[in-house]
């Protein structure tokens, strides 16, 4: 990812170059959009302003259609990640099994609601419709990997096993395991 | 006419492929990890990871391999072990522990470990096998047989079974011919509308116009639906002929997989396998040295369930919002940049080479005259043995639960099958004799689907169950369609009202009244179905409703604003502090009794007390509505 300085203004030029950077291999038919952004976001984290504006620039489209498409999909974001994501399932076997109850439990743990990040950008919270492992509900997906049964207990555990990592971490030495 | 026939091409790749692929337990110990989606969440990576440590230390030569989905979902992590002289056995809720064990004393040793032991694979004298299940009298693998038995990273062990020997029969043939024993087959779409595949190939063949697009739909959406995942990640290569089978009978010569961006392991696969296919010149240009030529390119979803609607998907894959359009004109005629284009379901995909391989006759010869062949249905929620069944069409609903799925667990009683998703309904024990086809299910107002089943049980709150899914439906509404647009936040907002007990009993007949309306004001089926789960619980469980309203009581003990939970003074044991070390949110404290009290203005109930109450005391409990709650 993009290491930015504080200022925005550096901030924006250097997702735009990073974004051209990008796109580079891209055809210019209005069919890529879609395959473009999900290229992007997977390099940045997000789709920052500039980005789009870089993208519908290689399209020659007009911005607002690449905004429109971001915000009609639900895999896009338009705020940065956290270190760990957390995605809670809300298929329906997960909430006939508390899934609701689970992602109350990160809303209140994390201080966020959904589609945000902590402001010490470590989490980000979001749900998903279904990740088909409706057998192990309820399922929350850590960093990609999905972890069955994760009732609010289980939201504690979690989050302290990161504390913990997030110690080791400080200390600089010493692997928690 | 073609110079070589595929078959001889197809030959040579197969005798290399068979040179490798021995049956398992020929001659040598295989281990196979389970490691679909389903099975990591259960840990499989960790027991597949000890299996290779525990082998590697031991300096024995046991390829460990990643398998797919065998279906039994409710003992993941699930491995297979090939042992010359022993039936393959398949061990359920494995564990790193007991993969140690099942080296040291299986592989090494003689012992089955008879313990962990779910089923042998095949019949025997030692050990039950699958067969003796309930399950196996009503099951009918085809398109499951090879899933969670081979390699879904190894295009030469499908070949070993005998993939892609349609697809060298097919080639041999006209395109006309295939069509036509797709036709004569029957095979209808498994996506849910149940359309004849074979009629829409034909209509694509002779539409005016080309290039010429084969689209396999892989948008699986439906929350609590994962077959077509199950499919794509254990058993790619299958989907893969299909399709190209499928591009070859409809004059398609570029195809696209979109698939559903939540499944990144589907993804992960597919792309493997079109790489192998590529390599074996079974995909790219004069597939096995004929004049045809077909490209496939992995297209992924972007989180919109609508694009599982086929003219959504093409406006997908045009780089546009998922938004359907007007039929006609179908895709078929006009489709993806206004070219033919056919757009057919991950399952019927899969079907394809079993009907090319073994004849419409055989096809015909499952399932029911209207809807020949199986079904796949992917049962979750309140069932025993949850995972992935295929049971011929014409199966009851109650032969599935209650046989295939061993019934309800605990001992609760069963309340209602959720079946088809967000478009489907909620179907009560009554309707549990209904054959499962395409038609049957239309009259008690729920719809086959794609094959999600969730089962109910009378913990489950039918109220809050049509909410969640308006809920649903409501937020992945295109919003091109008034009715569906504003008509399902009108009803989501007067089922949550019941669903908090602020409900009046004439929000009935209104929401009755714009479910009607919602239906007849939309152009596709997303609108057309969504309120089916709201009609299907007013029609079957009105009384539920009515208590909701009338009594502010949740009778399932479900809907979070109206129970409370209670500790029971007379049960509470003094000297246990299991609920107050658990709380959440700090809200039970002891009083001068050392008896437990729930502060009911802190709690969440979110229920972890109830959980943590040792069943010998069970003093925690459920109310409704919360004004039950002594002393209140």
């Amino acid at each position: 990812m993009a290491k930015t300085k504080k200022s925005p203004k550096n901030e924006a030029k250097k997702l735009a170059e990073a974004t051209r950077q990008i796109i580079r291999g891209f055809g210019r038919k209005r069919h890529n959009l879609i395959p473009i952004l999900q290229k992007v976001q997977g390099r940045l984290g997000y789709l920052p302003l500039p980005a789009m504006t870089e993208i519908a620039a290689h399209l020659a489209i007009p911005p607002i259609d690449v905004y429109g498409v971001v915000t009609f999909y639900n895999q896009f974001r338009l705020n940065p990640p956290g270190r760990h994501s957390i995605r809670v399932c809300l298929g329906t076997a997960c909430h006939m099994k508390g899934g609701h109850i689970t992602l109350d439990a990160w809303k209140r743990r994390l201080k966020i609601d959904t589609r945000q990040t902590t402001e010490d950008r470590e989490f980000d919270l979001d749900t998903v419709a279904c990740v088909g492992c409706c057998t192990m509900a309820p399922v929350t997906v850590v960093d990609e990997k999905p972890e069955g049964q994760v009732e609010p207990t289980r939201v504690d555990g979690i989050l302290l096993a990161f504390e913990n990592e997030r110690k080791a971490r400080a200390k600089g030495k010493g692997e928690g395991n | 006419m073609k110079a070589t026939s595929a078959a001889a091409a197809y030959g040579e790749i197969k005798g290399r492929a068979e040179a490798r692929w021995r049956g398992p337990g020929s001659d040598r110990t295989v281990v196979m990890v389970g490691a679909a989606t389903c099975g990591r969440a259960a840990g499989a990576l960790e027991v597949l990871q000890a299996f290779r440590d525990e082998i590697k230390k031991r300096n024995l030569n046991v390829p460990v391999i990643e398998v797919g989905c065998m279906g039994h979902c409710y003992a993941e992590p699930l491995v297979v072990i090939a042992r010359p002289g022993y039936p393959p056995i398949a061990y359920g809720y494995v564990n790193p522990v007991i993969a140690e064990r099942l080296v040291k004393e299986f592989i090494l040793g003689d012992n089955p470990c008879p313990e962990f032991v779910l089923a042998a694979l095949t019949a025997n004298d030692l050990l039950p096998s699958f067969a003796d299940f309930p399950r196996a009298q009503y099951e009918n693998k085809v398109i499951l047989d090879n899933c969670g038995h081979i390699d879904p990273t190894d295009i030469e062990h499908y070949i070993a079974t005998g993939g892609y020997a349609s697809l060298a029969k097919a080639l041999d043939t006209t395109p006309e011919a295939v069509t036509e024993e797709v036709k004569k087959s029957g095979l209808r779409g498994r996506g849910g509308a149940g359309f004849p595949t074979g009629r829409k190939w034909q209509t694509c063949r002779e539409a005016p116009g080309s290039p010429k697009y084969i689209v396999c739909n892989a948008d699986e959406g439906d929350p609590g639906a994962f077959m077509d995942r199950a499919i794509l990640e254990s058993d790619p290569h299958s989907v893969i002929e299909g399709i190209i089978i499928a591009a070859y009978a409809a004059g398609a010569s570029h195809g696209y997989i979109y698939v559903r961006a939540e499944y990144p392991l589907a993804v992960e696969r597919i792309d493997i396998a079109l790489r192998q296919a590529k390599k074996l010149n079974l995909l790219g240009k004069n597939i096995l040295g004929t004049d045809f030529s077909l490209d496939i390119t992995l297209f992924q979803g972007s989180g919109a369930f609508v694009c599982g609607e086929e003219t959504a998907l093409i406006a997908s894959l045009e780089g546009r919002s998922g938004m359907p359009r007007h039929r006609p004109p179908y895709p078929a005629t006009q489709g993806l940049d206004g070219k033919p284009t056919v757009v057919n379901n991950v399952k019927t995909m899969a079907y394809v080479p079993h009907i090319i391989g073994r004849g419409a006759a055989w096809f015909r010869g499952i399932g029911t005259p209207e809807s020949p062949g199986t079904a796949v249905f992917a049962l979750a929620g309140k069932v025993v043995n949850t995972g992935l069944v295929e049971v011929p069409m014409g199966t009851t609903l109650r032969q599935i639960i209650f046989e295939a799925g061993s019934g309800i667990p605990k001992g609760r009683k069963f309340k209602a099958v959720q079946i088809g998703g967000p478009s489907g309904g909620c179907l009560p024990e009554s309707a549990l004799d209904l054959p499962v086809d395409f038609e049957s299910l239309a009259g008690a107002g729920a719809m086959m689907g794609s094959g999600g089943m969730v089962v109910l049980d009378e913990d489950d709150c039918m109220v809050e169950i049509a909410r969640y899914f308006l809920e649903f439906t409501q937020r992945e509404s295109c919003g091109k369609c008034t009715f569906c647009r504003l008509g399902t936040k009108q009803m989501l907002e007067i089922l949550t009202e019941f669903t908090q007990g602020e409900g009046k009993l004439e929000d009935l007949d209104t929401l009755e009244k714009l479910a009607a309306d919602v239906k007849a004001g939309s152009l596709c089926q997303f609108g057309a179905t969504a309120p089916n789960p709201v009609l299907t619980t007013l029609r079957y469980f009105r009384d539920e409703y009515r208590e909701h309203i009338e009594l502010g009581r949740c009778p399932a003990l479900m809907c979070l604003h109206l129970i409370a939970y209670y500790i029971l003074p007379d049960k509470c044991e003094r000297s246990c502090d299991a609920c107050v070390g658990t709380c959440t949110v700090e809200a039970i404290s002891s009083n001068k009794k050392r008896i437990k009290v729930v502060d009911q203005e802190k709690c969440v109930k979110c229920g972890t007390c109830l959980t943590a109450c040792p069943p010998q005391y069970n003093a925690v409990i459920k109310l409704s509505p919360p004004s039950e709650v002594p002393g209140k």
